[in-house]
């Protein structure tokens, strides 16, 4: 079996992003960079896919600039057996249907069984990547898993739906599996597979050797959106804070 | 522009949601037509044109079968764009119908002029204006972000499709019913991921108690498995409009405001002031949750 998994490197989002005027991307620099939550629940479940299987193989790719290495590594050291950089410094320029097109290149004849992406990135939010993929490979996919299984050359996973819903659905493979938070749980890299991950294979791929489609979007720019929210901020000392919520509650709602 | 509006059908039921994409094509101004695989016996209350197909042969769920149906639509309707919500259903489905018809395609759209889109980005925190280079386009609409509307009565051209496409259906499942109704509840104190480790859970519980209401969560630390899933407050959780809703550690996304914004009073307890909570809270205490809640808990028992 032969298995891949797709990753973005995306900042904290906790951070302060500052955006320089007319830019239509924030600033690099300052920031701390992760591997996408959905992406760690993908990971996760290509390394036990993996596990489960004997001598099934395991890519992990990211496509970006010298800082995706990271990810790429923290992905080796969960499991993953190899990994490729799509070299990318301007990546974060390309569309979804930019990126999707540079993975499907990548993958079209390697045939891989099941392809793993999440099913969107925190900083774009797009939920395109995944199903682009699939559809430029012609294979199926399943979206929004929160329950993934494997038997006899087919593919079951439990989409969630609004509400609390789940539709169970189910494809042959090759197929591609976009996962949901709480997938699973994804493991921590013991210190004895980050030095085994150090001695792992690290491929890179310039982009232009995958990507000659064009831009379908165009970002115009990006900005902080304009406060509407009235909410009263309150500083300082926690016993001062204290008094005064329990004064604001008294005052502006009936529970107290 | 035309725009070819994709309803929702789900479980037997037209989804109200569905009446968003007509809002959205009223405020733009446009002209539309609807799509629905759905059931002649619930037609959408939308004017002109409705494609519908029957969701008895095409399946609620079977995305090959759909894309085929709304491409065959898009183009009987001159359709430049395509419009779903921003859905289980529309996030799976939209892209398929963009590459079908080498459109670019947008995502969670909250604002749309003359200009282009408007989308959120990272967690809310920024949004991007956008524009497509191409000629068609697909979008789908965060659910919320658009006023319903409604119409009379359609003027129905039935579709049909065969073939069983790429991915069986096998059915639903419901949600298990919990221990708690936080529907009910006249206030409710959620924790986020910010309290930091499952233990912290419990000073949740006692700032609910020591304020008479219900703990709730957001869904990491549901996922994480600290709180029980009928405790998840948000679009794949629980809907609730408490008198006060107490959010502790929690960011503030999209997801989870779906289920409380409309709570009477809002109060959120986070370390970051900018977190996007703040758009939908009436007072946002920056501070750490660990030291306010016990502290709170304290003087409310006190
Ligand atoms: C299809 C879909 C459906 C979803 N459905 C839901 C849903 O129903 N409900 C839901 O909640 N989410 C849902 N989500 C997930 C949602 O997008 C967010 O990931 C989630 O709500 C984040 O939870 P959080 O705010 O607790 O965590 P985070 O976003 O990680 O935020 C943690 C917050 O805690 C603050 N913090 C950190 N430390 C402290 C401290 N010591 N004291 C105080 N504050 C602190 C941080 O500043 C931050 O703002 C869904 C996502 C998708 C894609
Ligand atoms: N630059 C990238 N490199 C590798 N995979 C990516 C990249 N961007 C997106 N993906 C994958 O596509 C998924 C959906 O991303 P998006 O469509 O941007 O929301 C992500 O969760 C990743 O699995």
């Amino acid at each position: 079996m032969n298995i891949l998994v797709c990753i973005k490197q995306v900042p904290d989002m906790e951070s302060r992003f500052k955006v320089a005027a007319g830019s239509t991307w924030f600033e690099e620099s300052d920031l701390a960079w992760r591997i996408n939550e959905y992406d760690e629940f993908a990971v996760e479940q290509a390394v036990q896919l993996k596990e489960q299987n004997a001598g099934a193989d395991l890519t992990v790719l990211s496509i970006g600039p010298a800082r995706v290495k990271e990810a790429l590594k923290k992905a080796l050291a969960m499991g993953c057996e190899r990994a490729v950089q799509v070299v990318d410094a301007a990546a974060h320029e390309k569309d979804p249907f930019q990126i999707a097109s540079a993975i499907a290149a990548f993958a079209k004849d390697k045939n891989f069984d099941v392809i793993f992406t999440g099913m969107q990135s925190q900083d774009r939010g797009s939920a395109q990547v995944g199903v682009l993929v699939a559809e430029l490979l012609g294979i199926p996919a399943l979206t929004t898993a929160v329950e993934f299984a494997f038997a006899d050359g087919s593919i079951s996973v439990r989409r969630e739906l609004e509400g609390g819903l789940k539709a169970v659905v189910k494809a042959p493979t090759p197929a591609l599996v976009s996962c949901q938070l709480g997938l699973n749980t994804p493991r921590y890299p013991t210190l004895p597979n980050i030095m085994k991950a150090k001695k792992k294979e690290l491929l890179e791929v310039p982009v232009a050797d995958l990507l000659q489609e064009q831009p379908r979007t165009q970002v115009l720019s990006l900005a902080y959106p304009e406060k509407k929210g009235s909410a009263q901020i309150l500083e300082g000392d926690v016993a001062d804070l204290v008094e005064k919520v329990i004064g604001i509650l008294k005052e502006k709602t009936a529970v107290l | 522009m035309k725009a070819l509006l994709v309803g929702e059908y789900r479980e037997g039921k037209l989804l109200e949601s569905s009446y968003e994409l007509v809002g959205f094509a009223k405020k733009l101004g446009i002209e539309f037509e609807f799509f629905l695989v759905g059931s002649k016996d619930q037609v959408p209350q939308v004017d002109g044109k409705l494609y519908l197909a029957d969701a008895a042969t095409a399946k609620e769920y079977n995305p090959a079968l759909h894309k085929q149906l709304i491409v065959a639509a898009a183009e009987k309707a001159g359709a430049e764009t395509v419009v779903f919500l921003h859905s289980s259903y529309g996030w799976d489905l939209a892209p398929r119908v963009a590459l079908a018809l080498n459109a670019a395609q947008f995502s969670e759209v909250v604002e749309a002029n003359a200009e282009g889109y408007l989308l959120p980005a990272c967690n809310a925190k920024l949004r991007r204006r956008v524009k497509a280079t191409t000629g068609k386009t697909v979008v789908t609409l965060q659910v919320g972000a658009f006023m319903p509307a409604m119409g009379g009565a359609p003027q129905v051209e039935e579709l049909s499709v065969t073939g069983s496409g790429d991915c069986e259906f096998i059915g639903y499942e419901q949600a298990e019913a919990g221990e708690v109704d936080l529907g009910k509840a006249e206030v409710i104190v959620s924790a986020g991921r910010g309290v930091g480790k499952p233990e912290n859970v419990a000073m949740i519980q006692a700032l609910a108690k020591a304020l008479g209401g219900e703990y709730g969560a957001s869904r990491p630390v549901v996922d994480a498995g600290w709180v029980p899933h009928d405790r998840q407050v948000g679009t794949t959780g629980q809907v609730v409009s408490p008198k006060l809703y107490v959010a502790c550690g929690i960011s503030g996304a999209i997801q989870h405001l779906a289920g409380m914004k409309k709570s009477e009073f809002i109060l959120a307890i986070n370390t970051d002031k900018d977190a996007p909570i703040g758009e939908v809270a009436d007072v946002l205490v920056v501070a750490d949750i660990k030291q306010f809640a016990p502290a709170l808990t304290a003087r409310l028992q006190g």
